[in-house]
This record gives structure tokens, C-alpha cells and sequence, in this order.
């Protein structure tokens, strides 16, 4: 009798239950979900602003001396309020917004760092595919990919006698490297089961490359890509330096020169927001691909 | 009358960094169109090395895999595997999943239609229909192992090779995927084998069972008919005499006469 009772209030009390925590969250998301986004919009956005305003004050007081070297934030301001508020004025050839810069500099990597995304993911499939690649292969790789981007620049000048496909030879051979090594793990690392399947249904080596290994292998491809963008990153600034041309590191350079250090600040500050949007881009499109990739 | 598939002296061993390892030693065997066999025998006696051979996945040491009188020596989806952990790619929906199988096999004799008719067909064979647009990691495990059997089936395969398919599943999920196998076999009228280290599933799926000797150098200790009607229900056989004389005689030889031996390992 009393097990009976028991039986009975279990059962009544479980269809109540969950119908009230349904109903609350229902509730709760409706009238929380603007100010729930206030807050986690204030969350990511009001530490980085703090920071940020007490570096400028900070540089602002260590810089404001008439001796200083370096100019205060104020006189950035000032001096290069063209620059700040027109990125896309045009006045000529050598007289355009930093914006312009910038987009002529992303030109350049959008070349060099897609033949490297191509090349290295078809090279890093080979040497992740065959045992006796990879012993051949992946000690030259490993020794070349410790040499900085500017040491190759020279040569390439040497080899191609004229700066821009330099600019774009240095790109690729600087971010080549972890595009090759990253997929080479990734195939490796492909589950047997999976060439398996490939084998029984008699994939081709194309149809396996394309259906196979670049899905499976996606999540470090990617993470050799974002590196790779990274790297070329910094080695097209630094190549236009030397190589001169209209993008955003021969500014800089050309800006030392005629000694406007208040304009090098500013394209400093482009050249931040601009690698850190081009990472941001291509880990969007990792996760993008490989969603539902990585769950088992 | 020559056999379907023949096992005909098989011999195989690995070599590693030297040491050669006997694995399978002299493995004969026939099978006939439609039978269901499962082989059988304790963990580590090369069981699923031997669907390996059958399938292709793996090269015989020495003998032959006949195939209707023709040797078979590597993969191919005329003998589909449903591997144990489902192997399904994660990175496509189930539907997709078999799509991949049905465009490679069927692409050129079948048009868009027809393939698609055929893998919903197949999908409505394992009851996963309703599921088609969703990815195997939104699936459960009995699920994802239905798809795995549709992509299987789909392949149109002279012989279905089942490695230990249901060994991941709890008991009742297992219980529902025994029955729907059961259920194909009678339908497709297909020629299926299954490892299997469960007795009760052995005996109930099976025409023959196949039991294993313990390894290294394992060979085939015995084969056991299993005389039972079909279609056969798990509830009347749990007291049919003839099921419970062949699980007794499976469990013999498993537990008396091949004893699994932990030294051997």
C-alpha cells in the first residue's frame, strides 16, 4: 500500500514539474533577452574601452614633455586628422587615404596568401598521405619555414627583378609553412575508418582528396590558414617597406622619411584592426566549414 | 554446385619490425547465397581480421578469397562492411551519408531520380526516413548504426560483412536493430556474415554459426548449424529446445573447450 502511494505521487508530481520550468524560461527569455544583451555587449566591450583610455592618459602624460621623442595621442590627433577621418580620399598617385593603403597592401596577400593556402594544402595532403613524403620532405620544411620573411626578399628580388611579384613571392613562402604542416597532421590524423569506407566504396584518389580528406582534415587546415593569414601579414608590411609601391608598409616607410610620425601611428592602428579582422575572418570560415565536423 | 563465397585455405600473418605473428591459420570455409553465418570466438582470436580479408581491407597471407569462383584481393561495394562504430562522415547529413555510396556505385546506371528513390528506399528499410536531413551527431548510436546499414544496403553488395554491429548499443537498442536485421534478411533474401561475441545474437540471426579457436594461429573450431525456422521471435525461442541446445553448444566450446586464456594475450 504505502510503495503504491508513493508510485502515485511520483507520477503526479512529474508532469507538473517540468510544464512550470518550461513556462519560466519561456518567460524569463522574453523579458530578459534585450537587457541580457546589453549586458554581455557591456561585458565584451567596456574592459577593452577602459584599458584603453588609460593607455592613451598614460601616453598622453609620458609623452606631453616639449622634449619627448614620440608625439602624444593629442597631437595624433591633430596632425593626422586627414588621415583619421578620410580613409578613401583620392589626390593622385602617391596621395590617397590609408584605407586605399590598406586595401592595395590586402590585395597583395589575397594573391600570395591564396596560392599559399592552395599550394600548401595540396603539398601538406601529400606529405600527411605518404609515409616516405613526409621523411623526405618534412626536414627541408622544418628548416625553412625558421627563415624570417625579409631574409627571403633579396632573392626573390634577384629572381623576379621587379618588387611586386617580391611583395607576393615573400608572402607565399612566408605563409606557406604552416598551411603544409598543419594539413599534413590533419591527414594523418584522419580516422582509419573513414579510408576504409573511401577504399570500399573505390574512391578515386580526386574523389578522395575532395570528399575524404579536406572535410576531415578541415579543422587544421584552417588552423594552418589562420596562422598563415597572420604571418602574411606581417611580411607584406615589412616587404613594402623595401619594395616601395602604394601599399600601407611603404607608407609607413615613406612616412619615417619626411618624418611624420604621427601618420606612422595612425597606419599602425590600421594595420592592427586590419590583421585582426583578417583573423577573425578565417576563423569564421573554419567554423562555418567544419560545423558538425569536429562532433562526433 | 560450386559456392557463393569460398574461404580456401587462408592463411594470415602480420609482420612488425621483424617478428612475424600467425594470426589466422588455414581458414576454410563455403558460404551459400542468402545464408546468414556469424563468426564467433573470445576478443583477440582474429575474428575481424577475417571479415578484413573478406572485404578486401586486408591482404591474405596465403589462400584465397573466391567470390562466385573469382578471387577477391581488394575493396569493393559489392562486399559492404557495416563497420562497428558506424563510420558514418560526420561532416554530412545522414541522407548525404548514403548519397556518397549511391552516386559512386549507381552514378553511372542510375539517373538523379532513381538515386534518389534508392536511398530513400534504403532509409525507409532501416525506419531513418524521418531523419534524412539531419548529421550523425545529432543522431543516437542505434540511429546512427541504422544509417550505417542503409549506406551498407544501398551499395547493393553480393555480401554484407557486419562487424560486431550492435557491440556499442545497449541491450534493448540492440534488441530492435537484431530484429530489424532479421527482418532485411528476410526481405533482400542477401547474403550477410556477422563477428558477433554475443551467443544469443549469434544463434538467433544465424543459419551457421562459425566458432573461432583462440589465437595466435587461430583457425575454425567448428560450425554449427542452426535449424530454426524463420521468421524467428527472440520471446518464443527464450524456451525453444533447439535454440537452447545451440546456445549450450556455442557456449561449450567458448567456455570449456576454448577457454579464453589471458596469458595468451
Amino acid at each position: 500500500m504505502s510503495i503504491q502511494s508513493v508510485e502515485d505521487t511520483k507520477v503526479k508530481a512529474f508532469p507538473v514539474k517540468p510544464a512550470e520550468v518550461i513556462a519560466f524560461t519561456a518567460k524569463a527569455r522574453r523579458r530578459i533577452s534585450p537587457l541580457a544583451i546589453a549586458r554581455r555587449l557591456a561585458t565584451a566591450l567596456v574592459p577593452p574601452a577602459v584599458v584603453i583610455l588609460i593607455l592613451l592618459v598614460v601616453w598622453q602624460l609620458a609623452c606631453s614633455s616639449p622634449t619627448a621623442s614620440l608625439p602624444p595621442p593629442s597631437q595624433v590627433w591633430n596632425e593626422a586628422y586627414d588621415l583619421i577621418a578620410h580613409p578613401f580620399f583620392d589626390n593622385g598617385p602617391q596621395d590617397i587615404g590609408l584605407a586605399w593603403r590598406v586595401l592595395i597592401s590586402l590585395q597583395r596577400v589575397a594573391i600570395g596568401f591564396g596560392m599559399a593556402a592552395a599550394v600548401g594544402v595540396a603539398l601538406g595532403a601529400l606529405v600527411g598521405q605518404s609515409v616516405w613524403a613526409m621523411r623526405g620532405l618534412d626536414p627541408v620544411f622544418q628548416i625553412l619555414r625558421t627563415v624570417p620573411p625579409l631574409a627571403w626578399l633579396p632573392l626573390s628580388l634577384a629572381a623576379f627583378r621587379d618588387s611586386n611579384p617580391s611583395a607576393l613571392f615573400v608572402i607565399f613562402i612566408t605563409s606557406i609553412w604552416p598551411v603544409i604542416i598543419n594539413t599534413a597532421v590533419g591527414v594523418r590524423n584522419i580516422p582509419e575508418d573513414y579510408r576504409n569506407v573511401a577504399r570500399i566504396l573505390r574512391l578515386n584518389q580526386l574523389e578522395f582528396f575532395i570528399k575524404i580528406m579536406v572535410p576531415a582534415a578541415a579543422p587544421y587546415i584552417f588552423t594552418g590558414l589562420r596562422i598563415g593569414i597572420g604571418l602574411s601579414w606581417l611580411a607584406i608590411v615589412a616587404a613594402e617597406m623595401l619594395t616601395g609601391g602604394v601599399g600601407v608598409g611603404f607608407f609607413i616607410w615613406d612616412a619615417w622619411n619626411s618624418s611624420r610620425l604621427p601618420d606612422i601611428i595612425v597606419a599602425l592602428v590600421y594595420i592592427g584592426v586590419t590583421g585582426f579582422c583578417l583573423d577573425r575572418l578565417v576563423a569564421a570560415a573554419g567554423a562555418f566549414v567544419t560545423r558538425g565536423t569536429t562532433a562526433k | 554446385m560450386t559456392a557463393y563465397l569460398k574461404l580456401d585455405h587462408i592463411d594470415k600473418s602480420f609482420v612488425r619490425g621483424g617478428q612475424v605473428s600467425e594470426v589466422l591459420r588455414d581458414i576454410r570455409l563455403t558460404i551459400d547465397a542468402g545464408e546468414f553465418v556469424s563468426i564467433i570466438g573470445h576478443s583477440g582470436c582474429g575474428k575481424s581480421t577475417l571479415l578484413n580479408l573478406i572485404a578486401g581491407l586486408t591482404k591474405v597471407s596465403k589462400g584465397a578469397v573466391l567470390l562466385e569462383d573469382k578471387e577477391v584481393d581488394s575493396p569493393g561495394p559489392e562486399r559492404a562492411v557495416v563497420f562497428q562504430n558506424h563510420s558514418l562522415l560526420p561532416w554530412l547529413t545522414v541522407y548525404e551519408n548514403i548519397n556518397l555510396a549511391v552516386s559512386k556505385v549507381f552514378g553511372r546506371t542510375k539517373s538523379r531520380a532513381e538515386r534518389h528513390g534508392w536511398i530513400m528506399r534504403n532509409l525507409d528499410l532501416v525506419q531513418m526516413a524521418h531523419a534524412k536531413d539531419k548529421r550523425p551527431a545529432e543522431i543516437s548510436g542505434g540511429m546512427k548504426q541504422r544509417v550505417g546499414i542503409a549506406r551498407a544496403l544501398a551499395m547493393e553488395p553480393k555480401i554484407l560483412l557486419l562487424d560486431e554491429p550492435f557491440g556499442a548499443l545497449d541491450a534493448l537498442t540492440r534488441a530492435h536493430l537484431q530484429d530489424a536485421v532479421m527482418d532485411i534478411h528476410a526481405r533482400l533474401g542477401s547474403t550477410m556474415i556477422m563477428i558477433t561475441h554475443d551467443v544469443d545474437e549469434a544463434v538467433l540471426l544465424s543459419d551457421r554459426i562459425v566458432m573461432m579457436t583462440n589465437g595466435p594461429a587461430a583457425t575454425i573450431g567448428e560450425v554449427l548449424s542452426v535449424p530454426l525456422a524463420r521468421p524467428r521471435r527472440r520471446i518464443e525461442l527464450a524456451s525453444d529446445r533447439t535454440f537452447l541446445r545451440c546456445r549450450e553448444a556455442v557456449l561449450k566450446f567458448l567456455y570449456e573447450r576454448h577457454r579464453f586464456v589471458e596469458a595468451a594475450q
